[in-house]
């Protein structure tokens, strides 16, 4: 090695077992572009595509490597979607018996109301970045 | 040699040897082009799997496309140990050392320009993630029961608030971190957050920048990055690198949509 002293240990593994997200965004979507002989497009597996390709391709390896998002997510999901609906349903109603029964709501179903805020707020985020 | 010609990186002749055991993207171990001066670092590989279309069918396979990928951030790598290499894009092949010759002579004049302009440099990668289940915790009083439907809403509207809150702070840490950064780096790349779905990280990633940093810097680098890592509650700063300038391949200062 020609500069070794100067240059700390590497960090989170720039190496072979360095996160795949990492890697993959510096060789697919960095780098110097030459077209060769072979011509490919790289754009068709561009990064913000492979988890959409994954689904499509294989749910089965995505499950494996614990992508399962898109079975909770109302936008992907129609079982989903459904789910959320009947869900909030039946927290409304429960929420409404207490009311007219003048109890004190209990803190259970509190934290079930905030667990949404929080989830709903979240997806606002995300698409307010995606279309800004 | 009768296979493609798999080309990693361009870089300046190098006087220090390879790792002997290093191999390439399809096993072979990667050779040396010495053409005009420059050094092409390629491997032979298969048409049977690099030909156009087994090409595009492999990148389809996440599993080819994972080994491909860490064999060639593996060349780079065992090249950054021992010169400032241009890394190519994955997947650039050639038919023969004629055509990768060609290539080196159209675009001599670029090649030399950028590899003055990286010399010595390394790229540091810097991701902040915000984990909002920790960061909730960290300031959380038990909620006290709502005694009325009014009470309800207006502990909604506080929790709604604190969650605003909290990602205002993580905005302004990452920006400070930012300009911190970019002011010990000589320049930098602002990158798409990384999905956490797909890097398997927790929490979420809200500044992904590239730094790119004078070897003879790093270490004092590094320390600055490792003085804010414990500021936080709900934050983490995580660190990548020394990586081959893959963001500053480009004659492109700073970033567009940068500070």
């Amino acid at each position: 090695m020609t500069y070794p002293s100067r240059v700390p240990e590497p960090y989170g593994q720039s190496g072979s077992s360095a996160n795949l997200a990492d890697i993959l965004e510096r060789v697919l979507d960095k780098g110097i572009v030459i077209a060769g002989d072979i011509r490919i497009n790289l754009l068709d597996i561009e990064l913000l595509t492979i988890k959409l390709r994954l689904i499509v391709a294989s749910v089965d390896k995505a499950k494996e490597m614990g992508i399962d998002w898109w079975e909770s997510d109302p936008a992907l999901s129609s079982r989903a979607r459904r789910d959320e609906l009947t869900r909030e349903n039946a927290e409304l109603r429960a929420r409404l018996t207490e009311l007219e029964e003048g109890r004190p709501a209990g803190s259970s179903s509190v934290d079930r109301g905030r667990s949404r805020d929080e989830a709903s707020l979240e997806r606002g985020r995300t698409q307010q970045e995606e279309s800004s | 040699m009768t296979g493609l010609r798999y080309v990693y990186a361009v870089c300046r002749p190098f006087g220090a040897a390879l790792q002997a055991q290093l191999t390439g993207v399809a096993g072979a171990p990667p050779k040396l082009l010495s053409h005009h001066g420059l050094i092409a670092v390629l491997s032979e590989v298969p048409e049977r799997d690099f030909s156009e279309e087994p090409l595009k069918a492999h990148l389809e396979d996440l599993d080819w496309l994972t080994a491909t990928a860490r064999a060639h951030q593996g060349v780079i790598d065992a090249l950054t140990a021992v010169t400032t290499p241009l890394p190519l894009r994955l997947g650039t092949v050639f038919r023969d050392d004629s055509g990768v010759r060609v290539m080196m002579e159209a675009r001599e004049d670029v090649f030399r320009r950028t590899l003055d302009r990286l010399e010595g440099r390394v790229e540091w990668g810097v991701k902040v993630y915000v984990d909002p289940e920790s960061a909730a915790d960290a300031d959380e009083r038990p909620p006290a029961k709502a005694a009325s439907g009014r009470d309800y809403l207006r502990q909604r509207r506080m929790r709604t608030k604190s969650h605003e809150e909290m990602w205002q702070q993580a905005e302004t840490f990452a920006r400070r971190l930012h300009e911190t950064l970019s002011g010990r780096a000589e320049d930098f790349r602002l990158h798409a957050p990384q999905n956490s779905a797909l890097s398997g990280a927790a929490g979420r990633n809200v500044l992904n920048a590239a730094y790119l940093v004078p070897r003879r810097e790093s270490e004092e680098f590094v320390e600055v990055v490792d003085r804010t890592k414990d500021d936080n509650p709900g934050l983490r700063v995580e660190l990548t690198g020394p990586w081959a300038a893959y963001s500053f391949t480009e004659e492109r200062q700073g970033n567009e949509e940068g500070a």
